[in-house]
């Protein structure tokens, strides 16, 4: 489901980049302009490794995250459709999580480690999912727009310049498609339905906005850094242009079934064809990332408490002669 | 803590929620996964999983690529059986589809015919 909010410190990596060979460099450079692929065992800068096992990582716990707050909704689904379509939804963003932990094996970090980083909170998840789902208003608005943003998200980072994250990701596409749209079915189901049910549409819309805002990141600073990602086609879209590409598809959307969102300033500029909108509390995503969120306790805790409980099973199954090697593809 | 929407997770005893860190290969090795759509067409590589042993992976495969859209069979091979080229040694292939002798298209056979036919040459 759940790329986006990718963010990148600027400075931290200039500080740390590792100089590479630049005859290789050149080359790699022309890979990438010619269109071809990179797979795993091509020589790759340092930097580019690094900046794609930090995004493909967030990636994937965002998506096992994502899973927690509709996780919740399974036993208190409104009828046995919905159930049996939240569960299948639930199933595939555990599914999409497997996927893309694969694909940043092959650049050499094991999954283990990708864990424990979680666990620490050294490496990040998708904000959206540090606030609570109170009503199933909330599941589907998550389905809906969350979902949405998502594939905005990941239909522009399928054609990236890495191999292995690009076929994860079209594999993800294509079952996002089924949640976005059970995801419209319900919301859809909500806003033509009793005036209750619409309050309750309306409320969690309103509950939703500023995360939702949040999901893309904070506009990119313009830095050799980001101009870098860009050209090794590791970044393909600014966070402000691809807000404005959910926007411009997602808005009229709501609009049209008459709810309305928490912004006085949201309209669209015809002569300028952008959206303008109130800038969202920056402070605030930084405050929620680092651990002052509604929910990101209970998260983190309940994934600690997973892999606390599930280890007895794993060293149960194990073959202690087995050592794990990175996975080609 | 503050109580969680989810009454399951109020259940659970998350005071002591951590514990150990995931110790280096405790996630299992991983297998390659090839899957057939339909009988008589090619296996494809389509990811892999990780699983303790065959019987598992074969378990996680099927859930993980065989969920949707139609399957026939599956195979698992564990990554460290899989032997391949490196990307290094590419330029190898480079002159492979010039080798024009080697395809059907290489012989204009059509041509020599009706040069013959116009050339009335008969047997001596």
């Amino acid at each position: 489901m759940y790329g986006g909010g990718f963010f990148i410190e600027p400075g931290k990596q200039e500080a740390n980049a590792v100089a590479d060979d630049p005859i290789k460099l050149a080359e790699f450079q022309a890979k990438i302009d010619r269109g071809d692929k990179i797979e795993a065992q091509d020589w790759m800068p340092a930097d580019y490794r690094k900046q794609l096992i930090r995004m493909i990582e967030q990636h994937a716990h965002s998506e096992i995250m994502g899973a927690l707050p509709e996780g919740t909704w399974i036993t208190r689904a409104p009828n046995f459709k919905r159930k049996l379509a939240l569960i299948a939804k639930v199933q595939d963003e555990i599914g999409h999580g497997q996927l893309l932990y694969a694909a940043a094996e092959t650049l050499g970090k094991s999954r283990e480690a990708m864990i424990n980083d979680m666990l620490s909170g050294k490496s990040k998840y998708s904000n959206v999912f540090n606030y609570p789902a109170k009503t199933w208003a909330d599941v589907t608005v998550i389905g809906f727009l969350i979902d949405a943003a998502a594939i905005v998200n990941q239909v522009i980072n399928a054609k990236g310049s890495y191999g292995p994250y690009c076929r994860a990701l079209e594999r993800i596409c294509y079952e996002e498609s089924f949640h976005l749209k059970q995801g419209h079915d319900a919301f859809i189901d909500l806003a033509t339905g009793t005036p209750k049910q619409r309050a309750m549409l309306q409320d969690a819309l309103n509950r939703w906005w500023p995360p939702i805002m949040h999901f893309f990141g904070p506009p990119d600073k313009a830095s050799i850094h980001t101009e870098k990602l860009m050209r090794w086609k590791v970044k393909l879209a600014s966070n402000d242009d691809m807000r404005q590409q959910f926007l411009d598809s997602y808005v009229p959307k709501i609009q049209e079934l008459g709810l309305t969102l928490p912004d006085p300033n949201l309209k669209k500029n015809e002569a300028t064809g952008k959206w303008e909108y109130t800038e969202p509390d920056w402070d605030l995503f930084f405050r929620v990332i680092n651990g002052e969120g509604p929910c990101n306790k209970e998260r983190i805790d309940v994934r600690a408490w997973a892999e606390e409980h599930g280890r007895w099973v794993r060293h149960a199954l194990m073959r202690k002669t087995e050592k794990t090697i990175i996975p080609f593809a | 803590m503050e109580k969680s929407l989810d009454p399951r997770v109020n259940r659970l005893d998350l005071q002591n929620a951590a514990g150990q860190p995931v110790a280096q290969d405790e996630n299992w090795p991983t297998w390659e996964v090839f899957h057939q759509k339909k009988r008589g067409e090619h296996h494809i590589h389509v990811g892999i999983v990780h699983a303790a042993d065959e019987q598992l992976a074969l378990l996680f495969a099927k859930e993980q690529y065989g969920r949707r859209l139609k399957c026939a069979n599956i195979w698992v091979i564990k990554s460290s059986n899989v032997f391949s080229l490196g990307y290094d040694d590419e330029d190898m292939f480079e002159t492979t589809p010039d080798k024009i002798y080697r395809e059907a298209t290489g012989y204009k056979v059509r041509d020599k015919i009706n040069a013959f036919k116009k050339s009335n040459k008969t047997i001596v």
